[in-house]
């Protein structure tokens, strides 16, 4: 089957890629589209290093065909920052996972960062059990999650 | 990934008929979240895909009185975990919905297809089975409508034929005096397999019972309904004693077998203790409906 050409907006972004169907959406963002910030972990939907925000909802984006993602809006930890309003150069739950240490190695932090991000803007105000509820699909080998969840409720109680 | 044929059909009957020509070798893309898995890991090797997304007339979740509640195809689990009607009226599937796999999962897996993946574990058909559901299934020859509790045959398999698709599930309306649960055990709290699910529905009416459902997940090769423990249930006051019979009927009844999350001796055990939990809980929710 000859590759199929499809459009998706990426952080804002107008993109058309001729991709394989095999392919990934995870792979097409890395490779294709040269943005890394997103994370191959276990690669079958069980870590959520991969955690991208598909149409306003976090998917495993290991587990979704690139061209599922046809037409759809997609932001990853590149775009995060642009979401921001004024000059900060970075949203507030990343300067709120600096600040409060829930950054050690770095490599589950882009999809926690889009996880937290859909769960306060859908619940602005979580408990913590809503925040660990949450985000149990994303994983750390890290940090033991204390301070991610701190990181997450002090946005949360702005 | 493999590489793969990829077919977008619009409506049901392009769907069923490319299900038709490819037979053995295709397979339904839907949520995708236990599909796609299945290929990386060489459990599954399609050379076709059919995604049915982009058909119309199977997302949809809609609640009457008259009707009860009507689950499209697409819709997703996490549509489902966060329906307010289904929490306040179907609240063993919300249960069940929230505590399949994760967020990310949710938001793409969808309730028809943890039904035709058909696994003994799966979280999704016990609370439906205590409802009553009942599945429309579309084929080359039209429609059937099956009653969920005989749709499945064993691990991993249903009635369905290589060309047909589910396309709607159907649950009644509760009755007034219903009281409904799920419960998951498993190792952990999260992004795990059920190791028992056990899905009760109660209705009592004057403090009698008169209608039970208890269907087990995990502890046979399909869910199961358990018509010896409901036959202990209906017709009388449920109290503590009964409450206990009832559970360890349910332990001699269930027959899990041992796997990498759990012995079959200990899902025994953990069958009478989560049965007993769940008919408590869906006899406190029944007194208060």
């Amino acid at each position: 089957m000859p590759k199929q050409i499809m459009q998706m907006m990426v952080n804002g972004e107008a993109y058309e890629v001729a991709v394989e169907p095999s392919w990934m959406l995870l792979d097409v963002l890395r490779k294709e589209l040269g943005l890394t910030g997103t994370k191959k972990g276990c690669d079958v939907g069980d870590c959520g290093a991969c955690t991208v925000i598909m149409d306003g909802k976090a998917v495993n984006s290991c587990l979704i065909l690139c061209v599922e993602a046809d037409g759809a809006q997609i932001l990853t930890v590149e775009g995060l920052a642009a979401q921001t309003e004024g000059d900060s150069a970075l949203h507030p739950l990343q300067k709120s996972f600096l600040d409060h240490g829930a950054v050690q190695c770095g490599f589950c932090t882009p999809g926690m960062l889009m996880t937290a991000k859909v769960l306060l803007d859908e619940n602005p105000h979580p408990s913590e059990d809503e925040v660990r509820s949450a985000m149990a699909g994303n994983i750390c080998r890290c940090t033991g999650y204390v301070k991610i969840v701190d990181a997450v409720m002090a946005v949360g109680t702005d | 990934m493999r590489r793969i044929e990829y077919f977008a059909p619009e409506t049901v009957d392009e769907a069923v008929a490319l299900l038709g020509r490819y037979g053995e070798s295709v397979s339904i893309l839907a949520g995708g979240t236990d599909l796609l898995v299945e290929i990386k890991h060489k459990v599954r090797t399609p050379d076709q895909l059919v995604n049915i997304k982009k058909i119309a007339g199977l997302v949809g979740l809609t609640y009457k009185q008259s009707a009860g509640l009507r689950i499209g195809a697409l819709t997703t689990v996490r549509a489902v975990e966060t329906s307010q009607v289904i929490q306040e009226k179907y609240a063993g599937l919300a249960q069940a919905a929230q505590a399949l796999g994760s967020v990310q999962i949710r938001n793409r897996a969808t309730v028809a297809g943890n039904i035709c993946r058909a696994s003994p574990s799966a979280d999704i058909p016990p609370p439906l089975m205590a409802d009553d559901a009942t599945v429309r299934i579309y084929g080359p020859d039209g429609e059937r409508v099956i009653a969920l509790e005989n749709f499945f045959t064993g691990p991993g398999q249903t009635v369905l034929n290589t060309d047909e698709i589910l396309i709607e599930i159907i649950v009644p309306n509760p009755l007034p005096g219903t009281g409904k649960v799920y419960l998951k055990h498993g190792r952990r709290k999260a992004m795990e397999l059920a190791t028992v699910g056990a899905a009760v529905s109660l209705t009592l009416e004057e403090d009698i019972c008169i209608r039970a459902r208890v269907v087990l997940g995990a502890v046979a090769p399909t869910p199961i309904r358990v018509h010896e423990v409901e036959d202990v249930l209906q017709g009388i006051f449920i109290d503590e004693k009964v409450i206990g019979d009832a559970a360890r009927i349910a332990m001699k009844v269930a027959r899990p077998i041992s796997d990498v999350r759990s012995s079959a001796e200990y899902r025994l055990q953990i069958t009478e203790i989560i049965t007993k939990r769940a008919i408590t809980q869906a006899l406190a929710l029944a007194k208060t409906a």
